[in-house]
Formats: C-alpha cells, sequence, structure tokens
C-alpha cells in the first residue's frame, strides 16, 4: 500500500534511511549521498551501490539537471494520479551524475524536450494519515 | 550443436480470454496443466521429479512444498522463479541446466494466470498491495518513496520513454513501429486461439489509435487477459521416447541489471545483449541461422530493441530491419507468428510462455494454417519489468 496525501495522491512514506533526505528537501534543499570512493549515488540507501560500503557522507546537490528521457503519461498510469493526467515523467540526469525520475512541472507538456536544463523543486503535500508535510521531488524548467 | 541434454517434450496452453468463468486455485490449476502436459508428451507421469511455479496464492509462503503435497509428487527439483514475464524462459533453462547436471529427469514448468474462487473480495477493504506497483507499494522499497509519487508506475512509461528516446536518437517513426503490430496481428489471423483472431489492423488504424504515453499507442501495448500455459522439459532421452519432434533447449543465457528504468545503465543497451550472446555462444550458431524469432512483445518497441540487442542487426538500425523485413510466418522473418502477446493477448504470467511454445509447435510442425514453411531452429526471448529481467533460448529441432 502506497501512502496516500489528503488530496488522494501517492506521496513518500521515509524509512530510516531515506529520513535526512525528506528532512532536507522539506526545507528546499536536495541532498545526495556521497562515497569517497564512488561519488554521488541516488536513490538514497545506507550502503554504496558500487563498493557496498557505508562511510559515506550527505552532501547538498546544486538541484540542476538535464532531462534525459521522457513522457507524456496520456493516463496517468498510478490509480492515484488518474486524474492528474496528462503529465510529464522525466529521467534527469543531476549535474553531480545520478539520475532522478519525477514530473516536469511549470512548463506545457508539448513543450518538453530531451536535454531540456530544469532545476529540482520541492513540493509539499499533507499526509492523509497526518504527520509533517512531505516533500516530492519535481523539476522545472532552469531560469 | 550446443547443448543437447535437455528438451521440450510436451506442451499446454489454454485460450486466453477477457473474461474466464471457470475460477481455480493455482494448485488445482498446476494440476490440470499437468495432466495436459503427460497427454500431449505420450509420457508417464511417473517420470515427472521436478517442476517450476511462480507460487502459488492459496501458499504464499512454502509453497514448492504445497506443490509437491497437492501433486502427490516425491520431487527432487522445486522451484519457485521471479523475473516478470521472462519467469517462462527463465524456468524452461533452469528446468534444463538442473536435468543436464542429473538432479531430476522431467520438469512441469507451469503458468496459470487465472481467477481465484472469490472470498467476497469486492467486500474486504483493499489492503494489500496493487499489481500495477508489482510490489513497488512495499514500505520500504525505493519504487513506494522515489517513483510512484513521480508517476513512474506500470510498464508503458518506462517503455514509452525508451521509444521516445530511441526514435530522438535514431530517427525511428512511428509507423516503422506500427508495422510490427500489424505483422503480428496478421499472424493472429491464422491463429484461432488468438484473442484478436478476426480483426486485421493496418498502420492507419494503429497510428490512430489512443496515445497512451508518448509515443506509445494503444494498437502498441499488449491486451490483459486470463488464461494458462505450461511446458514439461525432460531430459534427451526421456523426449524422444515422447509423441512429438522433441525440441532440444541448446543454448540458454540470462542477465539484469535494474528493477526500475531510472536505474538502467544505458537505455539504448539492455541485459538482452549479454543474455543471448551467451545462448547463441552455448548453441554454437547465430542469429542469422534462425528459422524463427519468437520475441517478448509487451510492446512494438520492446521488439524491435530486444532484435537489436540479440544482433540481429545493430543497434541503431532496428527501423531499417523493421521495414526491410517482413514478420509474419509466411514473410522472410518470420516473428511471434502465433500473433505473440499483441495479438495473441498477454495472459499474465503465462505471456512469456506463448513465445517458448509457439517455437516448440512450429519445429514441431504443429502450428497449422500459420505453419513455416521451415522451423528447425528457432531464437526466444523473455523480457521482464522495465527491459530488465532478460533471459534467451536457442530451441532445435531433434
Amino acid at each position: 500500500m502506497v501512502r496516500l496525501a489528503r488530496d488522494g495522491r501517492s506521496i513518500p512514506e521515509p524509512t530510516p534511511v531515506t529520513a535526512p533526505f525528506f528532512k532536507a528537501a522539506a526545507d528546499g534543499r536536495f541532498l545526495l549521498q556521497t562515497c569517497p570512493r564512488d561519488g554521488a549515488f541516488f536513490y538514497p540507501r545506507a550502503r554504496c551501490p558500487k563498493c557496498w560500503r557505508a562511510d559515506w557522507s550527505w552532501a547538498e546537490a546544486s538541484g540542476q539537471g538535464k532531462i534525459h528521457a521522457f513522457t507524456i503519461d496520456r493516463i496517468g498510469h498510478d490509480p492515484t494520479q488518474k486524474e492528474l493526467a496528462p503529465f510529464v515523467i522525466a529521467l534527469v540526469d543531476l549535474e553531480e551524475g545520478p539520475r532522478a525520475v519525477a514530473q516536469i512541472v511549470e512548463c506545457e507538456a508539448e513543450a518538453v524536450r530531451a536535454g531540456m536544463p530544469v532545476k529540482a523543486v520541492f513540493d509539499l503535500f499533507q499526509p492523509a494519515d497526518g504527520g509533517d508535510p512531505t516533500p516530492i521531488l519535481r523539476f522545472r524548467p532552469a531560469a | 550443436m550446443g547443448k543437447r541434454a535437455a528438451a521440450i517434450a510436451g506442451v499446454s496452453e489454454w485460450k486466453p480470454a477477457r473474461r474466464w468463468d471457470e475460477a481455480m486455485f493455482d494448485l488445482d490449476a498446476f494440476a490440470r496443466l499437468g495432466a495436459e502436459l503427460i497427454d500431449d508428451s505420450g509420457l508417464d507421469r511417473a517420470d515427472v521429479d521436478g517442476f517450476c511455479v511462480v507460487g502459488a496464492r492459496e501458499a504464499p509462503a512454502l509453497a514448492p512444498s504445497a506443490v509437491a503435497e497437492h501433486l502427490g509428487l516425491r520431487s527432487r527439483f522445486n522451484e519457485r522463479v521471479d523475473l516478470g514475464g521472462a519467469t517462462p524462459a527463465g524456468m524452461v533453462w533452469r528446468a534444463a541446466a538442473a536435468i543436464e547436471v542429473g538432479i531430476c529427469q522431467a520438469v512441469l514448468v507451469m503458468c496459470p494466470a487465472i481467477p481465484r474462487p472469490s472470498q467476497q473480495a469486492r467486500d474486504r477493504p483493499q489492503t494489500s498491495s496493487r499489481p500495477v506497483y508489482m510490489g513497488g507499494d512495499a514500505w520500504g522499497s525505493p519504487q513506494a518513496q522515489f517513483e510512484v509519487p513521480a508517476g513512474l508506475v506500470g510498464a508503458t512509461p518506462s517503455y514509452a520513454m525508451i521509444a521516445r528516446l530511441y526514435m530522438e536518437t535514431f530517427g525511428l517513426d512511428e509507423a516503422t513501429l506500427a508495422k510490427i503490430a500489424v505483422e503480428q496481428r496478421y499472424n493472429a489471423l491464422a491463429n484461432p486461439d488468438a484473442i484478436f483472431y478476426g480483426r486485421p489492423i493496418t498502420v492507419d488504424e494503429v497510428l490512430a489509435s489512443p496515445m497512451i504515453a508518448d509515443p506509445l499507442k494503444l494498437l502498441e501495448i499488449v491486451m490483459p487477459c486470463f488464461g494458462g500455459a505450461a511446458v514439461l522439459v525432460t531430459s534427451a532421452d526421456l523426449a524422444r521416447r515422447a509423441r512429438h519432434r522433441p525440441a532440444m533447449i541448446s543454448g540458454f543465457g540470462e542477465e539484469m541489471t535494474h528493477r526500475s528504468l531510472t536505474s538502467m545503465p544505458d537505455l539504448l543497451d539492455s541485459p538482452v545483449r549479454g543474455a543471448a550472446a551467451r545462448a547463441f555462444a552455448m548453441a554454437g550458431t547465430t542469429p542469422a541461422a534462425m528459422d524463427s524469432a519468437q520475441i517478448y512483445d509487451c510492446y512494438t518497441i520492446t521488439v524491435l530493441r530486444s532484435l537489436e540487442d540479440a544482433g540481429f542487426c545493430r543497434v541503431g538500425e532496428g527501423g531499417a530491419f523493421v521495414r526491410e523485413h517482413d514478420f509474419r510466418y509466411d514473410g522472410d522473418f518470420p516473428v511471434n507468428t502465433n500473433g505473440g502477446q499483441l495479438g495473441f493477448g498477454q495472459a499474465g504470467i503465462s505471456g512469456g510462455m506463448t513465445h517458448v511454445i509457439e517455437a516448440v509447435r512450429q519445429i514441431q510442425g504443429r502450428a497449422g494454417q500459420r505453419q513455416q514453411r521451415k522451423c528447425d531452429l528457432a531464437f526466444v526471448n523473455g523480457n521482464g519489468g522495465m527491459m530488465s529481467e532478460q533471459v534467451s533460448l536457442i530451441l532445435e529441432g531433434a
């Protein structure tokens, strides 16, 4: 079961591993883990996906990236986001290297292009089960 | 050539349907499929000493022993496989490998996908996982936290991103992708069991069908339905005593790198490449030698990309390959001759088995109106998730 916002859409449910990411994101900061040997990685996890060691540290990312690939979801494949369709889902290559997936906002769907520079934004949603507002990562066209 | 230790000696495939009136527990479905495999192969039930299943909904834990008990087996190879759409092909090589090392001699590989008897399911609150999330809504999963909120759910948006990137990178046009759906539909018109039997389509109709996730349109996407399929994998010795020509499992390979498209190392270089290369090397053969290609086809783009990575053409030349070849069963390069899942229907986990079974039918000369003039060597590819789980098989008539 996914966790739902008051407006019915699915929102992230932080875990002990990912809580620092979501806590910073709620303040608009994009934290990335960086391994001393293998560099930055994303999504957050307890160990580096390359060397499997745990001596990484959090560092604030620029939030800048470029769209690698995207689609316009015309029907809302997530049952909780059907009424929000159409929307753009994109794979975004972050300036620091890792790739993230997110919706593109503040841009007409038909105007989105591969290679487009984008900037991370975190929008807050009220969980239906109470608790703190929860951030969802999105990207908007970079100014 | 290649491995000659194991073969497919019998098949069973249920006609797919949008509605399925005869609800059945998975354990009972296994017994029915098992009986049908014995009938088709002409072998003895007492020969059976192993099985592969996805699991059984009425035995969410300890499924293998539940299967052995329910089928009255004293079984030596009791395998549960979890590879999405590649599951059936993955089961076939695991059975063949177990037979080759001498663990067992006859393995039931069974994939039913039908409704089970109702427990007033409609009255219960929804507390379990929704199938569309494919387990990605489990607490703590990366998907639940970083993908579902982004809307990356189901498979279609992921394959759409691959298709769109491919078009931008190599200049593929939408009509070329549509041609794949049209030629597979032609094949389905020669298969009375196909869900789209009797319903031809044109390239224009594919292009005019509703856009689901750009650039993929409705008629480029599989139709979900109910059904079931199974094969009997046996030692070569046993297979030679079976009723039909054995389809030897002469090569296989498996590879994966990611679960989600976001973590796929290169959207235009899939694990098909490694899986197929090892399958061809093991079989001592090449793509050019294949008489038939049965390619997992959840979408049109999956067929094009799989053919490229399997080595039938170079990456980036898939569009030209599709335009220059005729994928119909009576064409120069027969692909998905029973209609594929696009034309036959995708009955859940058994969807991937239709490619295995069609290759066997063509090799055995049992494909009816759509029988190829010659089929001694067939390539089968199983694809799961987001071009993630990849299993390639080479089947060869004995």
